[in-house]
């Protein structure tokens, strides 16, 4: 596993998202409620854009009438077929033994990442600044 | 657990098989963009009244959840509408998938359905003009359908003879769900023009005559009506087998886009079944209501099926019949398939090759490239 900084964290304040390239993968990198996930921007059905996606929330029922909106944010909708996938785990919700690659993402200050060891490909750390790292 | 970790390399075009697709939606750049291809009057009707088609849904049956009933990565950077740009359609489809050659099926706006009969002639008219100023005559790739207003068995022959003569066009544009049962003899002019000028059909789910999506009224959710469309399909050309429509035009090629598969071996049995019990009601027909569906009748591949044994699709294809199966993406529609992904891998290549482009190749009587 390998540290790499993705973003600084002003760049994508919550509700907005990012698309980085890896290591030769196109990774989402998105802040809900200021907590940041990332996932594969490839929907594991027929490879659709995730990123060009909404994020929408979980609507649940017991029953026809009945309806139990929560996690609001939290549920990635994808940009061609409209599979539903949580942004915390990759599950998909309607097939059960699919799910997206998410990645650990993790937020350090400019002085903590001086330290190392992480891989900085297209980022000038400065101490001032917070990033957003991810592990792959 | 199927954890996709790495996208697949893409390969070049050069490798790939080559394929034909027969549903790709153009779409205008905005409602007044139709303007140049009216006359003078219809261009101020167009302005004045709009299109007004039947349906009780008013326009509003593709909800906001897909926009454009497009996929959400196919909005233009140019600004228009999905489907509106054709350098875009170029590279985020035709060049990406490999396209040989493309058949448009534009739906709107639409004069198939319209309530005033000469502005519906007209808009479908101006949809042909469109389609050749502004896509075929630009890209040599991509073929036209030519839209008629069904309702005028008159007017539609007249439209079907102007613009048959034009290279551009390789079907006739109709939908399912017409005013009436579309086997009726009321439409068979336009079926009669379809063998002269050896043109098929193309039966695009979809219809906005007023009649219901279900035999018992409209559906309260979109996903029920979306899939109720494919009804449209399955009992019109059961009523075009059991009119007789193919005895009287035994050479009419039909091509049924967008509605499903599994379904067609299910409906032959059951057609079947009923015709071998009640046939002196139907003394015209010459074979089994199945066999008119092998002899006329060809099915486009989306939206796939998906079973969750993925190779039992490979069932579905036997069943329906390997050279009756016609590649489709739908492009750039929300529920549309890509053919890198929609077929099981095993699928022997020969078979696959005559999905991706011969049996379209044979139908449509495209050259080969």
């Amino acid at each position: 596993m390998e540290r790499h900084v993705i973003a600084k964290t002003s760049e994508i304040p919550p509700g907005t998202r990012k698309l980085v390239e890896v290591k030769g993968r196109q990774i989402v990198l998105i802040n809900t409620d200021g907590e940041y996930f990332a996932l594969l921007n490839r929907c594991p059905h027929q490879g659709g854009s995730l990123f060009h996606g909404d994020l929408i929330g979980l609507t649940e029922s017991t029953e026809p009438g009945c309806y139990k909106y929560s996690r609001r944010g939290e549920m990635l909708r994808c940009a061609w077929h409209g599979w539903e996938f949580d942004i915390r785990t990759g599950q998909s919700w309607c097939d059960r033994r699919t799910r997206v690659r998410t990645y650990r993402t993790a937020v350090e200050d400019g002085a903590a990442l001086e330290k190392g060891p992480y891989v900085a490909e297209r980022f000038n750390v400065t101490v001032e600044d917070e990033y957003v790292l991810i592990e792959v | 657990m199927s954890v996709i970790e790495e996208a697949k390399a893409a390969q070049p075009a050069k490798t790939r098989l080559k394929v034909i697709d027969c549903d790709i939606h153009p779409a205008l750049r905005s409602a007044s963009a139709l303007a140049p291809y009216l006359a003078k009057q219809w261009q101020e009707h167009l302005r004045d009244f709009g299109i007004r088609a039947r349906d009780p849904l008013n326009g509003r049956a593709y909800p906001p959840i897909t926009p454009a009933l497009s996929r959400q990565d196919s909005w233009p950077e140019s600004g228009g509408p999905p489907g509106s740009d054709l350098n875009f359609m170029r590279k985020q489809h035709l060049d990406a998938v490999g396209v040989e050659y493309g058949v448009l099926q534009p739906l709107n706006p639409s004069g198939r359905e319209e309530r005033n009969p000469d502005f519906g002639a007209a808009v479908c008219r101006a949809m042909n003009e469109w389609q050749v100023a502004e896509w075929t005559s630009q890209e040599t790739r991509l073929k036209a359908s030519i839209c008629v207003p069904a309702e005028d068995a008159e007017a539609s022959v007249e439209e079907i003879a102007l613009q048959a003569k034009r290279r551009d066009f390789v079907q006739i544009f109709m939908n399912p769900r017409l005013r009436e049962p579309i086997g009726l003899r009321r439409y068979w002019p336009i079926y009669e023009a379809a063998v002269e000028y050896d043109l098929p059909i193309g039966l695009h789910v979809g219809g906005n005559t007023g009649i219901p999506t279900t035999a018992s009224g409209w559906p309260s959710t979109y996903g029920e009506n979306h899939f109720d469309q494919s009804t449209g399909l399955q009992v019109g050309i059961a009523n075009m087998i059991l009119e007789g429509v193919f005895v009287k035009f035994p050479k009419l090629k039909v091509v049924v886009v967008e509605g499903g598969l599994a379904w067609v071996s299910g409906l032959c049995a059951h057609l079947d079944y009923y015709w071998s019990r009640l046939r002196q009601e139907v003394p015209h027909l010459n074979m089994s209501p199945s066999e008119y569906m092998k002899q006329n009748i060809w099915f486009t591949t989306q939206p796939m099926d998906e079973p969750e044994n993925r190779l039992d699709i490979v069932d579905v294809f036997e069943s329906v019949g390997w050279d009756r199966l016609l590649f489709s993406s739908d492009y750039p529609h929300w529920d549309g398939d890509d053919p890198n992904f929609a077929f099981p891998a095993t699928l022997p290549k020969a078979k696959l090759h005559a999905i991706l482009c011969e049996n379209a190749r044979n139908v449509y009587r495209f050259e080969t490239r």
